[in-house]
C-alpha cells in the first residue's frame, strides 16, 4: 500500500512498486464485469447498447480523475501525480473499447452506415474526434516520449483540455434531454478545464505583482 | 394484469415475438423516468382505475367513456405488430385492443375535423418523471395524427398485450399503437382524444423539431440527425450475440397498407 510522508503542503504519496499495474487492473474491472454480464445475457434486453454506454461513461469518469490530479495538488497539497498517466491511459482504453463496441458489436461493421456517421452526424463526428485526439496522448505517455519531446510534450498534452470539452459535448448529445448524469459530468469536465485557465491567469498576475514589488 | 377475451385480428406479423419480460422491462415512458427500466421500477404506484377517456372536439357525439365500459363495448382483437423505436431498436409482440377508427366512428367526426389530438394523463404524484427537473418534458404528453392516419385500419388503441390488461409501465389502461410510425407516436395512458381542424402540437416535436417530426414514419432513408435509421437492434435476449441487427423496412414493413397516405408528400421534408 502507498503511504503518506511529510506534512502540510509537502505531503507526497510514496508509491508502491507495482501499484500502477494494480491500478490499471482494478480500472479494467468494470469493463470485464460488464463484458461477462453481456456475454451471459445479464445486461437486460438491449445488452450492446448498455455495454457501449457503460464504456463511454467510464471513459469520462477516468478523464475526470485524470484532470483532478493537478487541482487537488494545488488546493490540498496531496500529490497524486504518479497516478495521472494510469488514469489517462484508462481513459484511452475505455474510449478504445467504446469505439470498438460501436463499430463491431453495435453497427456490425456496416461500412456505409459508419461512413455516413463519420461524415454527416455531428454527434458521432465529435465522438470520433475525441477518440482521435486521445491517440497521440496515449502514444506519448511513456517516459521516453517525455524525454524526447521535452517542452513540446507539455504543449502536446494540453490537447487533453480539447478532449475534455469535446467529450462533454458528445456526452450531452447522447441523451434526448439534459439529464443529471450528462450535465453533471459535462460540468465537471468543463469546470476542470476552466479552473486551469483561471489558475494560469492567477499565476501570471501573481508573478507580475512580485516583479513590480522588486 | 388480468386475462382478456380477444379474437385474432388482421395484420399478423411473421417475426418471432419478443419475450414478455423484455416488453415489460425495457421501454420508454418518460413519465416514470428516463431509463429503460424506470417504467417497470416506478409504475407500480400508478392507478389505472377508475379511468375515463373523453372523445371530444369536432364530433357529432362527444362522450366521456369509462374505460371498462369502453372495453365491454368494443370487440377486442389481438394483433402481432412490429414496434420500431426512433432509437433504432425494435420488438414484435401481440397487442390487444381495437381499431381507433371504431371508436371515432361512434363519435362521428364532423367534416371540418382534419387532425386528431391525443393527451396523456398528468399525475406527478404517481409519476416521478412528471415532477419538475432538469430532464423533465412539458407535461402532459401530447400526440397527434392526421385524420386519415387515425382512421386507418392499422391504427390501434391497445388495452392489453400478450392477452392481458396493459401493465402500468406499458401505458395502462389505454394507449395508441401506430405500427408504421416510431414508437414515441404511441401515446400512453390516454385521457383525451380531440378532433381538431389544425395540426396539433406533439411533445417531441416541441422539444426538438430538428430530430422529431410530426409524422415520424419509420423510414430507413431519412436518418435521425444523431444516428442512422437504416438498421435496427433486435431486442430479444441472448446477450451480445443473441439479438443482432436487421435492415429497417420502409414504414416498418407496412408500406403496402399505408404508402398511399403519403403519395403526394416529400418524406424528407415531412419526416
Amino acid at each position: 500500500m502507498p503511504y503518506l510522508s511529510g506534512s502540510g503542503r509537502n505531503r507526497t504519496v510514496v508509491p508502491w512498486r507495482f501499484e500502477t499495474w494494480a491500478l490499471t487492473l482494478i480500472g479494467l474491472v468494470p469493463a470485464a464485469l460488464y463484458f461477462w454480464y453481456g456475454a451471459h445475457d445479464q445486461l437486460g434486453a438491449d445488452p450492446v447498447n448498455v455495454f457501449e454506454r457503460w464504456l463511454g461513461l467510464w471513459a469520462v469518469r477516468f478523464l475526470v480523475l485524470t484532470l483532478c490530479i493537478t487541482p487537488l495538488r494545488v488546493m490540498t497539497g496531496y500529490n497524486l501525480l504518479r497516478y495521472r498517466r494510469t488514469f489517462g491511459l484508462l481513459t484511452f482504453w475505455y474510449a478504445c473499447m467504446h469505439v470498438a463496441v460501436y463499430v463491431g458489436l453495435d453497427q456490425r461493421f456496416d461500412m456505409p452506415v459508419l461512413w455516413r456517421d463519420m461524415t454527416r452526424r455531428p454527434f458521432l463526428m465529435i465522438g470520433f474526434c475525441t477518440f482521435c485526439l486521445l491517440v497521440p496522448l496515449a502514444l506519448t505517455s511513456g517516459a521516453w516520449a517525455i524525454r524526447r519531446l521535452g517542452r513540446r510534450w507539455q504543449t502536446l498534452h494540453r490537447l487533453v483540455y480539447v478532449v475534455a470539452v469535446l467529450a462533454s459535448v458528445h456526452f450531452l448529445m447522447a441523451f434526448k434531454t439534459y439529464t443529471p448524469t450528462s450535465v453533471g459530468y459535462a460540468a465537471a469536465l468543463c469546470g476542470l478545464v476552466l479552473w486551469r485557465g483561471w489558475h494560469a491567469l492567477w499565476r501570471v498576475r501573481k508573478r507580475g505583482r512580485q516583479d513590480g514589488a522588486r | 394484469a388480468e386475462g382478456l377475451q380477444t379474437r385474432p385480428g388482421p395484420f399478423q406479423a411473421e417475426e418471432k415475438p419478443t419475450p414478455l419480460t423484455d416488453v415489460t422491462h425495457y421501454n420508454n415512458f418518460y413519465e416514470f423516468g428516463l431509463g429503460k427500466s424506470d417504467p417497470s421500477t416506478y409504475a407500480s404506484a400508478f392507478r389505472p382505475r377508475p379511468w375515463t377517456l373523453s372523445v371530444e372536439g369536432l364530433v357529432a357525439h362527444p362522450r366521456v367513456w369509462d374505460i371498462d365500459r369502453l372495453m365491454a363495448a368494443m370487440t377486442l382483437e389481438e394483433r402481432l405488430y412490429r414496434m420500431r423505436c426512433v432509437e433504432a431498436w425494435s420488438m414484435v409482440f401481440p397487442w390487444d385492443g381495437f381499431a381507433l377508427a371504431n371508436l371515432l366512428k361512434l363519435a362521428e367526426p364532423l367534416g371540418n375535423a382534419r387532425y386528431v389530438a391525443f393527451e396523456s394523463v398528468l399525475r406527478p404524484e404517481q409519476m416521478p418523471g412528471q415532477q419538475p427537473g432538469l430532464d423533465s418534458l412539458p407535461w402532459p404528453y401530447v400526440e397527434g395524427l392526421r385524420i386519415d392516419e387515425a382512421m386507418h385500419p392499422l391504427t390501434f388503441l391497445a388495452v392489453g398485450l400478450y392477452g392481458q390488461t396493459l401493465p402500468n409501465q406499458n401505458g395502462a389502461p389505454v394507449r395508441l399503437v401506430v405500427p408504421w410510425k416510431y414508437g414515441f407516436k404511441g401515446i400512453k395512458s390516454i385521457t383525451r382524444i380531440r378532433l381538431v381542424e389544425k395540426m396539433p402540437p406533439t411533445t417531441w416535436n416541441r422539444m426538438n423539431a430538428l430530430e422529431y417530426g410530426f409524422f415520424a414514419n419509420v423510414n430507413p432513408d431519412v436518418d435521425h440527425p444523431r444516428w442512422s435509421q437504416a438498421t435496427e437492434r433486435v431486442i430479444g435476449g441472448g446477450g451480445f450475440f443473441g439479438g443482432g441487427r436487421k435492415r429497417t423496412l420502409m414504414f416498418n414493413g407496412y408500406g403496402e397498407q399505408v404508402a398511399g397516405l403519403y403519395s403526394q408528400m416529400d418524406l424528407r421534408t415531412y419526416f
